[in-house]
């Protein structure tokens, strides 16, 4: 009986850096090419923000909302939409499809480290998340005549970008929990009536008294109103008070997506 | 693998056969109520390929997940390059094929590949992986796009990139036709060729028996026997001997040799290792014997009664034992 196990010549060899940023990059690229080729989510991602957007801001929008044009209020809110779409759809669809169906576990048995898979999902969203804003930004100048200074324009992507880590978050706790042929549907029953309650589809002062109230506890609602701050349509309200809330979401989300993968492990893995 | 063949020479300048590259110690798993695997032990040593053989639900898949550092077992121990599985040393020469339900559609071949390589610390050139593979031709095209063959093909080459010192193919050929089968085989004997180390399970015999050095057979969580395709077949290369008797059933289980008796219709099935003593007791004890039927029990049928011989107070029927195919 050998009883000698093959010892590892052990190195250490600590992976160079630019190696491990190499996979983060790659990680990154090809979860883009992935999600940009599945038309499901890519064109859905888009499509639909900009659809409302001419729909009620450049074709139907007659009504002033709080002194605003439709044209120019609707950006920041449909953009705000348009952020949460690709956001949750870009991290839970993904997740839990991949988590639920094996591949997640073939990357787990490889030497990947764990951290670039997360990070190649938030990276995608984000970059779905700006050209969604562009491209609202795009029509409202060109089509809808919006005023929108090149300053005022950097600021507005900055913070809807920034405000898709929300609900990145938010994406991995819902991707951690749903199943993997479930989760689009999970996902909009929780996304659309969000988006509405938060005003992003109707403004939020033409809502009823009760929803307006409901719309303070929302986190989509204190993105929306960052980002309608950036143009002066925004409530008033402290900017700080916003980030605490989104960032105090942030980290909820992030402590459920810990437990669901702990959880995750328990059974998969453990 | 240069690693590897010092190691191995090392230990056998020590008087050991080869050098154990990976090992299970009395390992126990279950998951909630279910108890996936008991006191299972054995070894693998370098250069060989040695086929964990058994029915769905053996436990086979539990193994290799254990090995891979996916799971944790309850009791016992699991040792890869004498470190444990999930260490990132150890994952850096080590590859896996598993079975996945979905892999990502949208990514072309060398795509799947190109992120696959860049894991690990020396991998292999895409052409050499893509060739190793058979994918050269199917680069470019969508994985979605693809065949159930050239599916396992990729799901294989993934294993390839990082030129692993060891691999896990858990089920690679199921679902495939011959020929995909038969293609992935080759490739499989290029890898151990090339001096791999490699842990395959199946469910086919003819699968271990056409690939393996070593088989270890599995059933219902517990290794049930171990040892060279030709021992495995030997211990259970049966004759199956149908006729028309009056015995009862119990008393023709009591008789020496016979591995299994069952009723089909008005023929007794017996099945045993030699079917000589067999018959002879049962002329000698039944004077109105008739419709005397000797046949070999094929690879399949062997396999079952090894499986069968481990627990035979089971009363399931033969057919409805054996493991369906190509799921």
């Amino acid at each position: 009986m050998a009883t000698t196990t093959a010892a590892l010549t052990t190195s250490s060899h600590q992976p160079p850096t630019r190696k491990i940023l190499t996979v983060y990059w790659k990680e990154a690229k090809y979860e883009f090419l992935k999600n940009l080729r599945l038309r499901m989510y890519s064109v859905a991602t888009i499509f639909f923000p900009l659809m409302f957007y001419v729909l009620f801001g450049l074709v139907l929008g007659r009504r002033s909302m709080g002194g605003f044009n439709p044209a120019s209020y609707l950006i920041p809110t449909y953009g705000t939409f348009g952020v949460i779409g690709a956001s949750l759809f870009g991290t839970a669809a993904g997740l839990a499809a991949e988590r639920g169906l094996g591949w997640l576990q073939v990357k787990r048995a490889s030497p990947m480290p764990t951290f670039a898979y997360f990070t190649a999902k938030i990276a995608m969203s984000m970059a779905f998340s700006a050209v969604v804003v562009l491209l609202l930004m795009l029509l409202g100048v060109t089509l809808g005549g919006v005023h929108l200074p090149l300053w005022q324009a950097a600021k507005l992507l900055g913070v809807l970008v920034a405000g898709s880590l929300p609900f990145c978050a938010m994406g991995l706790a819902i991707g951690y929990f749903a199943g993997p042929n479930s989760a689009p549907a999970t996902i909009n029953m929780i996304y659309l009536p969000l988006s509405f309650c938060s005003g992003l589809w109707v403004p939020i002062m033409f809502l009823p008294k009760l929803l307006q109230q409901i719309a303070e506890f929302l986190p989509a609602y204190h993105l929306s109103q960052l980002a309608l701050g950036v143009v002066g349509a925004g409530r008033q309200e402290s900017n700080w008070t916003h980030w605490q809330y989104l960032i105090g979401f942030t980290l909820i989300c992030l402590g459920v997506a810990r437990f669901g993968l702990q959880r995750d492990e328990g059974k998969l893995y453990g | 693998m240069v690693t590897t063949e010092k190691e191995a020479s090392g230990a056998q300048e020590r008087g050991a056969a080869a050098a154990i590259v990976a090992r299970l110690q009395g390992v126990s798993k279950s998951y909630g109520e279910i108890q996936a695997l008991r006191n299972v032990d054995f070894s693998l040593r370098a250069g060989e390929l040695l086929a964990l053989l058994g029915p769905n639900g053996a436990g086979k898949t539990t193994v290799v997940k254990l090995l891979l550092g996916l799971a944790k077992p309850n009791h016992g121990t699991v040792e890869v390059f004498g470190g444990t599985p999930a260490e990132p040393t150890v994952r850096m020469r080590v590859g896996a094929m598993l079975q996945v339900s979905r892999v990502p559609e949208t990514l072309r071949v060398r795509e799947h590949i190109d992120l696959f390589r860049s894991y690990y610390p020396k991998p292999l050139s895409v052409s050499e992986i893509l060739g190793a593979a058979g994918l050269t031709e199917i680069k470019d095209r969508l994985f979605g796009d693809l065949s159930g063959g050239q599916r396992q093909r990729v799901l294989f080459a993934l294993a390839l990139c990082g030129d692993p010192d060891l691999l896990f193919l858990d089920e690679p050929t199921v679902g495939l036709d011959v020929e995909s089968r038969r293609g992935l085989w080759e490739q499989i004997r290029r890898l151990v060729a090339r001096g791999k180390t490699v842990l395959l399970t199946t469910h086919y015999l003819e699968e271990a028996d056409a690939l393996a050095d070593r088989v270890v057979v599995l059933n219902q969580g517990s290794v049930v026997a171990e040892g060279t395709p030709s021992e495995i077949k030997a211990k259970t290369a049966g004759r199956r001997i149908r006729c028309i008797s009056r015995l009862a059933l119990e008393d023709l289980r009591q008789l020496p040799h016979v591995i299994s008796a069952h009723q089909d219709r008005e023929t007794v099935e017996i099945r045993t290792a030699r079917a000589e003593p067999v018959l002879r007791a049962l002329l000698a004890r039944d004077p109105e014997l008739s419709g005397i039927e000797v046949t070999s029990a094929g690879l399949e049928d062997a396999f079952l009664a090894l499986t069968r011989d481990h627990n035979h107070n089971s009363s399931d029927s033969p057919r409805t034992k054996f493991p369906a195919r190509g799921n």
